[in-house]
């Protein structure tokens, strides 16, 4: 049989074209599809909800698809290309540049356009839209010179904008027609309470005016706004339209596709458009004539979209706009029938003027169900109430309990119903969460997370998930088990403290005095970090040496055959011709095989123990020092070139990162620990895959923290921006020794934020804003640390005490145990295993380097 | 050859470590405990196929003194050898005893042959 492939268009790669390829590859439809998706602007797809924090952290890492391609080479993605007409009896597509492309499906995803209503002088220089990343460049490059901007538009996105504007440090206006911010989502008590909040940030808000002229100076710029029934004009040097959107429907129109009446291409609930080989998803489309301008519901229309051309049952009808975000650093949410539109739906208001907060629930006349809601200035209970909405279930006894200060958000006390979707984001049922708890998949928020994605995107969840696990625990009469092991009945935050309370210098001390028996291979490693933590002893001292886990009782990295491998430090990656030579030479004179590690440095593999001394003398001898590849410690940070040499760079990234590599080398910690710095925003150092990032600013550096790669990988968040190098140096310090003190067992930083109540909020008030008053605690501990640093190889290969544990054999040192061969692939030694053990004389063994 | 062979003082030995010694032609862990017993298993952990055993930490679960695998942390009963996570496999262990002060490993203890 003869196949076919066929070609699938997508017209335009936002959001939800981006979606909808992923979903297309994941589900199999490029195994019958060609791709091509042709996309207007310059660059692929980017979180366009996250577009405020551009300034912050840059176009690239909001992309999602830095790279430019798709992984599936049947995907092809032209971007800074538009889709100019379809001619849908020839079935194909014309572009801008000429191109004719045929298709067999049509997916147009073109979004939506700011509407700028026809204001005279909407056309002048410094006025702008708030929608793409060229918006926001046009937008910070008029900053420099501005002095006062208005917004008008005082919607959620007119707010996003203003933050943008106060941000940049311009003197910000919010012009507002309705008589409220937010008026679609909030009423006007909730409206009276945002706009107070706005207010004291040193934002001006103007509602319930009409912009009548946007007037211009003599250099043709914008130099005032005038508004109908106001003398006085309000002077402003830019403009930014934020005044609502409109689907980008003219490819439909001008093909003959039915449109809806208020705009937007009309589709069924599978997605299809009047022509049925042609499907429209996203801000473009109107299912039953309505356009969504949230991407949740965008997201859904591309899975059913997928689904239809798979000839799945998939549809979509109507989708929960619930909206909670924090504008301006202040929390909105809103829910269901916010405004009280049911017949006969009664009003629960709890509001506090002083503290800024303004909760209202919409209940049904029988005071049995809720039926919306609004939150501002505290939105914490929107985890709970909106599921409760969705779910239709039974109102608790005295439901203001819900909203009153009290409250924890959690929702203590309240029982949903197992439908009640918990994680409106990713469509998580509770039923879905606490089935994987019961039947042991998970047990942490973060386990979680991992199970069933609940709580990775906007995170507002979080608290009711842990709630759900501690509920679920409590319902089974299972304490959550936080000891370390059998031996110690404490957690490694307690046994931490124990040790700092008491001043403990062994393990003998600590299992007498807080234990049982003689300890395992779970807490003797945990107690050597603590001890290292606090005393930085080295790690083969008398105290510590037989706590030590495989790698740190040997200082390097035991490997499949029994053999090590060895990982001098190169700090920041940078290294001298000199020493490079010197590594080659060690690594050619004991036949070790060499390989470049991700970290920036180099390993050498297959060495036996008894050879490691004489390898790290050769390295100490010529400048080196251990890396800590063996300990759950740090490892690198790796670095950019940065300004040095690069045309891009803004600070010396490289120098940063030696400092920082030098600063925390040998630091003990829960688990390893990584670090990056980048020297633009380009982010060429991965930092933000880090335990802790630092990207250069025009400014100095941002603080990101809590990253990693590994099997479940994190995005590092940014704790602080525009630090100075002294600062950076300062909050980092506390960051990680507070991490050191509180985190679970190989607990890396990333789960260990997911565990902190209030995450990382939580963690950026006790590192930035010292509210714990730990600051100069955590900061003289990392002092001791840094003062006491020596280097493991070379204090071990100065002690006769501790070489005399490198040996073969303890009763024949010069005989190498022939259970360790090798092999040789691509010019390099590779262990060679055996499923018996040698017996020595039966083999020839290996002889010892004469080097 | 005689069945119990000299390996070194029991002073040698750091407590709660193993050393390797090369016993009749093969790789075996002595350790000695906390209380000053000492014990000796092959040095081949069945699970990794590496001769590693005497690098493990050395614990107790319960009241059965036991070694890790520095490769993947089985547990071995130090006594018998038997491993306390899966007691169809184990190692060898052999008879050991200590005269004035010097540890002599002997043949393989007849409770673990196969």
């Amino acid at each position: 049989m003869i196949h076919v492939r066929k070609t699938l268009v997508v017209a335009g790669h936002g959001m939800v074209g981006h979606r909808f390829v992923l979903a297309a590859i994941e589900r199999g439809l490029t195994e019958t599809y060609d791709i091509v998706v042709v996309g207007e602007e310059a660059r692929p797809a980017y979180d366009r909800v996250a577009l405020t924090s551009f300034f912050e952290v840059g176009a690239e890492a909001l992309s999602y698809l830095p790279d430019g391609s798709y992984e599936d080479p049947r995907v092809r993605l032209l971007t800074g290309t538009q889709v100019t007409g379809i001619d849908r009896d020839a079935r194909q597509v014309t572009l801008d540049n000429g191109d004719v492309q045929a298709y067999d499906a049509l997916v147009l995803a073109t979004g939506a356009a700011p509407f700028v209503p026809p204001v005279p002088g909407h056309d002048l220089d410094n006025v702008f839209v708030y929608r793409t990343i060229e918006d926001l460049e046009a937008i910070r490059e008029a900053s420099k010179s501005a002095k006062a901007g208005a917004v008008i538009g005082g919607g959620l996105l007119g707010l996003e904008a203003a933050n943008a504007l106060h941000q940049l440090g311009v003197q910000t206006h919010v012009v507002e027609l309705a008589p409220r911010l937010m008026a679609v989502q909030i009423d006007d008590a909730g409206g009276r309470t945002l706009t107070r909040h706005v207010e004291q940030l040193g934002l001006t808000v103007h509602c319930g005016v009409m912009t009548e002229l946007i007037d211009a100076g003599a250099d043709g710029k914008v130099d005032s706004l005038k508004f109908k029934d106001r003398d006085e004009p309000l002077d402003v040097d830019m403009v930014v339209f934020s005044a609502g959107i409109r689907p980008r429907d003219a490819l439909a129109r001008d093909c003959g596709l039915a449109v809806a009446e208020r705009g937007g291409i009309l589709v069924d609930e599978q997605m299809r458009t009047s022509d049925d080989r042609i499907y429209a998803i996203g801000e473009c489309a109107a299912p039953g004539g309505q356009m969504y301008g949230l991407v949740a519901p965008g997201y859904s229309m591309a899975e059913v979209a997928v689904d239809a051309l798979l000839g799945g049952p998939g549809t979509f009808t109507g989708a929960d706009m619930s909206t909670k975000l924090k504008l301006l650093g202040v929390d909105v949410a809103s829910f269901g029938d916010a405004f009280a539109g049911t017949e006969g739906a009664l009003e629960l208001v709890f509001a506090d003027a002083v503290a800024g907060v303004y909760k209202k629930l919409v209940v049904s006349n029988d005071g049995k169900r809720l039926l919306g809601g609004i939150l501002v200035g505290d939105a914490s209970a929107y985890g709970v109430l909106r599921p409760m909405v969705a779910s239709g279930m039974e109102l608790p006894e005295n439901p203001e309990e819900l909203i009153l200060p009290a409250s924890t958000g959690s929702g203590a006390g309240v029982t949903l119903p197992d439908e009640a979707q918990i994680c409106s984001c990713n469509d998580v049922t509770k039923g879905e969460i606490v089935a994987v708890v019961a039947d042991g998949q998970a047990d942490d928020v973060a386990g979680v997370k991992a199970c069933t994605n609940a709580g990775t995107t906007c995170g507002s969840c979080v608290p009711v998930v842990k709630r759900l696990i501690e509920d679920h625990f409590a319902s089974i009469g299972r304490e959550i088990d936080r000891t370390i092991c059998e031996h110690f009945p404490l957690s490694r935050q307690e046994l931490f403290d124990v040790v700092a309370v008491h001043g403990y210098r062994s393990f003998d001390q600590i299992i007498e005095a807080h234990g049982s028996g003689r300890g395992c291979d779970i807490c003797k490693p945990a107690v050597a970090s603590i001890l290292a933590s606090q005393f930085n002893e080295h790690v083969l001292g008398r105290n510590t040496a037989a706590l030590q886990d495989t790698n740190d009782a040997y200082l390097a990295n035991l490997q499949k055959n029994g053999s090590y491998s060895v990982v001098p430090r190169i700090p920041g990656g940078e290294i001298t011709p000199e020493k490079l030579i010197v590594i080659g030479e060690v690594a050619r004179d004991f036949g070790l095989y060499t390989k470049i590690t991700g970290g920036q440095r180099i390993d050498l593999f297959g060495a036996r123990m008894e050879q490691l001394p004489a390898i790290w003398q050769r390295l100490v001898a010529a400048g080196f020092e251990s890396g800590h590849a063996y300990g759950k410690s740090l490892r690198t940070v790796k670095s950019c070139v940065g300004s040095t040499w690069c045309r891009f760079g803004v600070q010396d990234s490289v120098g940063m990162a030696i400092e920082l590599e030098l600063r925390y080398r040998g630091l003990r910690s829960p688990h390893k620990l990584k670090g990056g710095v980048s020297g633009c925003a380009r982010e060429c150092a991965e930092a933000r895959g880090k335990d802790f990032g630092v990207i250069a600013t025009e400014k100095g550096w941002n603080l990101y923290v809590c990253g990693n790669g590994g099997m479940v990988p994190a995005h590092a968040q940014l704790l602080a921006g525009d630090v100075d190098s002294e600062t950076l140096i300062r909050y980092l310090d506390r960051f990680l020794m507070y991490y050191i003190r509180t985190a679970d067992r190989l607990q890396r930083t990333s789960t260990w934020l997911d565990s902190i109540d209030g995450g990382l909020d939580r963690v950026r008030e006790i590192v930035v804003d010292d509210a714990l008053g730990l600051g100069a605690e955590l900061e003289a501990e990392m002092a001791r640390h840094v003062g006491s640093y020596v280097d493991e190889w070379r204090a071990t290969i100065e002690d006769p005490e501790k070489l005399a544990r490198f040996v073969s054999f303890v009763n024949a040192p010069d005989v190498p145990d022939a259970n360790i061969s090798f092999e040789v692939e691509r010019d390099q030694i590779k262990p060679q295993l055996s499923s018996e053990p040698v017996t020595l004389g039966s083999h020839i063994p290996v002889g010892a380097p004469t080097a | 050859m005689s069945d119990w062979q000299q390996i070194c003082r029991v002073d040698d030995l750091e407590r709660e470590r193993g050393v390797t010694a090369l016993v009749h032609g093969q790789a075996v862990a002595i350790f000695r405990t906390h209380d000053d017993q000492v014990y000796a298993l092959g040095n081949y952990d069945p699970f990794a196929h590496a001769s590693v055993l005497a690098r493990g930490i050395i614990g107790t679960r319960g009241d059965v003194p036991f070694v890790a695998s520095p490769m993947h942390k089985q547990a071995f009963d130090l006594r018998t050898g038997v491993c306390l996570d899966d007691d169809s496999v184990s190692v060898p262990a052999y008879d050991v005893k200590v005269v004035d002060g010097t540890i002599l490993v002997g043949p393989r203890k007849a409770s673990t042959l196969a």
